[in-house]
């Protein structure tokens, strides 16, 4: 049972990943992005991870993929970009040179430790008391343990939202836009008749 | 499935006892047995409820309203359902197909999947735990009880965006496109006092099941006459909030920005037709039966209620019935009463009222159980932090006032 959803969600996660890359229209890489993280969000509940699974689809999937979707239209960026142009020199093939170095780096760990490196097993710790649910563990764990970690990570998001709001202020000297200059010689109002007309 | 292999390992901490054991064909036959039914009620409530929208609507505005087919009209959805199976599928030249097609299942599935963690019957009078006796094993009335409960409904309102924003994006329209922007604004910015709101109530109840929560919330109440529902342990401000935030989120008016019909036509859906249309359609009343649900649940005690003669389980059903129904009818009496806000309006009312007022409230709330835990005077706890939160609140409003002030003069000179 639990390989069967193993190998349904792997392929799912495989088949959103290769669409993220492969993609040419931006809303359909980020629709397979969100198939990836949905993937591996059944993958955490396989592992028994429910907190984890369920933050997972709340966070990313609901709010980070959401918000590049939302820039994505508002900037109306959904006609098929031209990918032959690089705006950086020489990144696709810094990119490919990367990835091969990750996957061999994978493979190279699952080679050399065997069965030491993949033992199927839950988790590396056991769950701290099986009596106590998982997510009130957690949440005494990071209210307690791991505390300052915490304290840390929120002050990093308060100065990213402070930050955020320092970007998006008007500059202090806010001048309203100019009157724009008079498109004739004769002045703003060309339809008023000037005097020396009017003596005619 | 996958809900039942993980919730084997969780066995010993929570979660319905039909699954705490070895899993054999029975168990698996009332689990579907299970979906099958909630699958036909959801059905069902959604058919009535569009037809009680209708009707009340009609009422509150001195008209008939349906009428015609079958007996006061409660026929009327049927035919205007079998009516959009037969339409012909229109598909805009400009859309894009793939995306297009799937939406509406987007929409559709979070709205029934969300009803699956819903207590929805059982005895909870005199101390019973809800569970029933079904074809020999003991069970709760509710499809799924997952250790994370409320989390699970939080996830998927958060799917259902992609539904509305991605049926916008891919008609290949403008208004839907506006629509759909709207919508994924609106959306994300309400979930975050939804969430606020929630985190009270599980401060409150100690626990994220639901099912834990109507355990929570049953029983002897205080004077033993008021009901120790969550809406009075928790304060009213987290009810409030949440009733507010499910209305934006659930896009229905006063909030309905996304589907104005004197700005954008239809909206989000403007482009489909047929049966594609009738998925949104069903979806959105789906939700609002679902979120009614979900309120009665977090702030009303579900099912739980005294069970005066004959079987506990039946008076569950009522008692949850009874008060879903009274929400519903609010959620349609707000409905034809209150007018479209502005859409500068609905931001400021999310993150300027809302959020700061539910994240001050379980911060109050968390005082005041730290305080009871540590034997520290309650009242001068709660008066110091409430005294402090609004200090903190005034110093905002001040220096927002001086900052708009400064900003103004700017612009004069």
């Amino acid at each position: 049972m639990e390989t069967a959803v193993f190998i349904v969600c792997a392929l799912i996660v495989l088949s959103g990943a290769i669409g993220v890359v492969m993609s040419r229209n931006p809303v359909h890489a980020a629709l397979s992005l969100v198939a990836t993280l949905f993937g591996i969000a059944v993958l955490f509940l396989n592992l028994g991870a429910q907190l984890l699974a369920v933050v997972q689809v709340i966070v990313y999937t609901g709010a980070i993929v959401v918000l590049i979707l939302f820039v994505l239209m508002l900037l109306g960026v959904d006609e098929d970009e031209d990918l032959e142009t690089e705006p950086i020199v020489g990144q696709r093939v810094v990119a490919v040179l990367i990835g091969l170095v990750l996957a061999g780096a994978v493979l190279a760990v699952i080679i050399i430790g065997k069965d030491a490196a993949v033992t199927g097993a839950h988790s590396a710790t056991a769950a701290i008391s099986p009596t106590v649910a998982n997510v009130v563990q957690i949440g005494q764990q990071l209210f307690t343990t791991y505390v300052f970690a915490l304290e840390i990570t929120a002050g990093l998001l308060t100065i990213a939202v402070v930050g955020a709001v320092l970007l998006s202020r008007r500059p202090k000297d806010l001048q309203p836009i100019p009157e724009p200059e008079s498109m004739t010689e004769m002045g703003d109002d060309p339809l008023t008749v000037t005097t020396e007309e009017a003596a005619h | 499935m996958i809900a039942a292999a993980s919730s084997i390992a969780a066995a010993t901490v929570s979660g319905d006892p039909l699954l705490a054991g070895h899993i054999d064909l029975v168990i698996v036959l009332i689990v579907i047995l299970k979906v099958v039914v909630i699958f036909g009620l959801m059905l069902v409530a959604t058919m009535l409820m569009i037809w009680f929208e209708r009707k009340v609507v009609s009422d509150l505005q001195n008209r008939v309203g349906p009428n015609t087919a079958g007996p006061f009209g409660i026929l009327q959805t049927l035919a205007d359902g079998i009516k959009f199976f037969f339409k012909e599928d229109l598909k805009p030249a400009r859309a894009q197909m793939r995306v297009f097609i799937l939406a509406p299942f987007l929409t559709v599935v979070p709205a029934f999947l969300l009803f699956t963690i819903v207590p929805f019957g059982g005895d909870f009078s005199n101390g019973h735990d809800g569970s029933v006796e079904l074809f020999g094993h003991t069970t709760y009335l509710q499809l799924a009880d997952p250790a994370i409960g409320i989390l699970f409904a939080l996830a998927l309102s958060s799917i259902a965006v992609y539904g509305v924003m991605l049926a916008g994006w891919s008609s290949g329209s403008k208004y839907p496109l506006i629509s759909s922007v709207r919508a994924s604004a609106q959306m994300v910015s309400y979930e975050a006092a939804l969430g606020l709101s929630v985190c009270s109530v599980v401060l409150v109840s100690g626990t994220l099941s639901t099912h834990g929560m109507v355990m929570a919330q049953a029983g002897e109440g205080w004077f033993s006459f008021i009901p120790h529902w969550n809406i009075i342990a928790a304060g009213v401000v987290p009810f409030v909030v949440f009733l507010l935030a499910s209305q934006a989120e659930l896009n229905r008016p006063p909030f309905d920005l996304v589907e104005a019909e004197q700005e954008l036509v239809g909206g989000y859906h403007t482009e489909y037709s047929s049966i594609r249309f009738a998925l949104f359609f069903v979806a959105e009343f789906m939700n609002s039966v679902t979120m009614a649900a979900i309120i009665v649940t977090l702030f009303l005690g579900g099912p739980a209620g005294p069970a005066i003669l004959g079987p506990g389980w039946l008076w569950g059903i009522f008692w949850f019935l009874l008060k879903v129904l009274a929400f519903l009818f609010l959620f349609v009496w707000i409905r034809s009463s209150v007018p479209r806000v502005r859409y500068d309006q609905l931001m400021d009312l999310g993150w300027k009222v809302l959020i700061p007022l539910s994240l001050g409230w379980v911060i109050l709330l968390a005082t005041y159980y730290v305080a009871r835990d540590q034997h520290w005077n309650g009242v001068i706890t709660i008066a110091l932090g409430a005294a402090l939160g609004l200090t903190g609140y005034g110093l905002l409003r001040f220096a927002i006032g001086t900052s708009r002030v400064k900003r103004l003069q700017g612009v004069v000179e």
